[in-house]
């Protein structure tokens, strides 16, 4: 009989419907969906059977039938390198959906650098937004991927902190400065930090001097 | 100008493509792997059975890669903290040499910071700057001034070993190999936090000895403690390990470390023995020296003395690690992390 982790680590095939470059270095990539998911979970991608599937959290809504998957283009990587190059209609294999960084309906900021934006992308477009604040800090005007979609829902909730730019609805800075000066950092609600590992430990300790119980941090690295 | 590569951390295969491409005979491939892994010498000029064309050849395009520690601190008790400066400008990294009465060991990095950021460790609080080559990993043991009196490795150090897999790999194979230093894998250990792919090749293609850091049997509560729960949950770490025959000699064995209040109940221990059901392992509960800022205090002695007991009577092997080098904060990460030289760029 199959084991668990077999049958978790199991490859399915899918076909690439679209690959795009959305920002200098960053490509949202797109399949038909093979199995249903959870917002905020993860799947693993590879372009051959014989490499390790790199993992990627899903960045669609969980009734969408394409599945979207943001991604850095890592010079020195394996599979992104591949990946930027693939064309629509080109076979790639993905894993089952897997993880646990995931949201209800509960107050919650959301905190994000750089692509560690997905798996919000995946909660707003399944329909959770109410009571929740978003803070997404990256260098450039052009950092704040799918804000099309999250400005209009969450308004004055959805924060852009650019540290290189300057611009209309912007907070110039960076987000750990924001948070840092920030008023009244609510303590009744959970905190989701997703990103780089330094933006993630960073910010952890950054709440916790601010009195945020450490209980009440979700943390999910990319590595 | 040309950089060099690296003779050091090479495996024999290597070092037989190497003497292929630089033209000279293949058994000079085994005597390269003699000088460098079991000979003490710090230059290709001195591996003197080579030919003086074959060392031309190697130093033209080759360092070898034994490099000194810039720095040590010896603790009261005789635990030495060596600091390693690593291919990556002004990145360090640390080895902690721990004498005993029988057993001499030393904790390696694998990586120069980590990227797993688990809350009560000091490493994470430099984020990651980079994985170490298996050279840079060989070096910490090639370059240890008592390295004839070690008889123990542990990859404890700096950084997490399954997520520099590739290295890891090449490192043990030079560790273990009758070419190379010919240590019993059964005197070295890899830690964890389990990365299950890399868990899987270590497992398959390793027979050393294998250490998870579990800290807590609670799936929410390890979430907070270690962000690596949210991608490879504990429970499928377990199931993995409960399938694979480690056979009479290979040990696994489960860190704990000890947090005031949070971890150290009667529910935990229950937990505990629920979820270890079927795995014949050991338990190491470790006490927790405080790093900066951190929101977690450490056990006291006899809570850990009855938590040890506690697991005992329910049949689990269960050992508290002796704190050593507190003089010199040998928790792995003080040391590098004053070291440090901050990153110029930021990126959030």
């Amino acid at each position: 009989m199959e084991s668990q982790t077999e049958q978790k680590n199991k490859l399915s095939t899918t076909i690439v419907l679209e690959n795009k470059a959305i920002a200098p270095g960053v490509f949202v990539l797109k399949y038909k969906r093979v199995k249903n998911f959870t917002a905020g979970q993860y799947i693993g991608l590879t372009t051959d059977l014989s490499v390790t599937p790199r993992l990627y959290t899903i960045a669609s809504g969980e009734n969408d039938e394409i599945v979207q998957v943001l991604y850095n283009l890592k010079d020195d990587g394996w599979l992104t390198p591949r990946l930027s190059e693939i064309k629509p209609g080109s076979e790639l294999y993905v894993t089952n959906p897997d993880g646990d960084f995931i949201d209800d309906k509960s107050p919650a900021w959301w905190i994000a650098s750089g692509t560690g934006i997905a798996p919000y992308s995946a909660m707003l477009r399944s329909g959770l937004h109410k009571n929740k604040t978003l803070i997404h800090g990256g260098r450039y005007k052009h950092s704040f991927y799918f804000e099309n979609e999250f400005i209009p829902v969450l308004k004055d909730n959805y924060i852009r902190c650019c540290s290189q730019d300057k611009g209309e609805g912007l907070y110039h800075g960076r987000l750990t400065r924001y948070l840092q000066d920030v008023e009244n950092l609510p303590s009744d609600c959970r905190y989701y930090l997703c990103g780089s590992p330094e933006m993630v430990v960073e910010v952890r300790d950054l709440l916790i001097k601010r009195g945020v119980e450490y209980q009440r941090i979700v943390a999910e690295i990319y590595f | 100008m040309m950089v060099k590569d690296i003779l050091l951390g090479k495996t024999l295969e290597e070092l037989i493509q190497i003497a292929a491409d630089l033209k000279l005979p293949k058994f000079t491939a085994k005597q390269i792997a003699d000088w460098l892994y079991k000979k003490d010498i710090t230059s290709i000029d001195e591996m003197s059975n080579l030919s003086i064309k074959a060392r031309t050849a190697l130093n033209e395009k080759f360092d070898i890669g034994i490099i000194a520690s810039t720095k040590v601190q010896e603790s009261v008790d005789g635990t030495k903290k060596y600091l390693y400066p690593t291919n990556l400008a002004h990145k360090f990294i640390e080895t902690a040499y721990i004498p005993d009465k029988k057993r001499n060991t030393l904790c390696v990095s694998s990586q120069v910071g980590c990227k797993m950021g688990c809350l009560f460790c000091m490493t994470g609080k430099q984020g990651f700057q980079g994985q170490l080559s298996s050279g840079e990993i060989i070096n910490q043991i090639r370059s240890l001034p008592e390295r004839e009196n070690l008889t123990n490795i542990v990859y404890m150090g700096m950084g997490e070993p399954l997520d520099n897999v590739p290295e890891l790999m090449k490192s043990l194979e030079i560790l273990t190999s009758d070419y190379g230093m010919a240590m019993s894998p059964r005197r070295i250990t890899v830690s964890t936090i389990g990365i299950i792919p890399g868990m899987i090749e270590f497992l398959n293609h390793s027979e050393c000895h294998l250490a998870v850091s579990l800290h807590t049997p609670f799936e929410d509560e390890r979430k907070r403690l270690m962000p690596v729960q949210n991608v490879y949950p504990i429970k499928d770490v377990l199931q993995i390990i409960r399938d694979f025959d480690f056979g009479l000699q290979r040990r696994i064995s489960f860190e704990y470390i000890m947090f005031k209040g949070i971890n150290d109940t009667p529910a935990h221990v229950k937990e505990l023995c629920k979820i270890l059901d079927g795995i014949k392992c050991r338990i190491n509960l470790i006490r927790f020296h405080p790093i900066p800022d951190t929101p977690l205090d450490g056990s006291d002695d006899a809570t850990m003395e009855n938590f040890k007991e506690q697991l005992t009577k329910k049949g689990i092997t269960t050992t508290i690690r002796k704190s050593r080098g507190l003089d010199i904060f040998a928790a792995c990460g003080l040391l590098s992390t004053k070291e440090l030289v901050k990153r110029q760029e930021e990126d959030f």
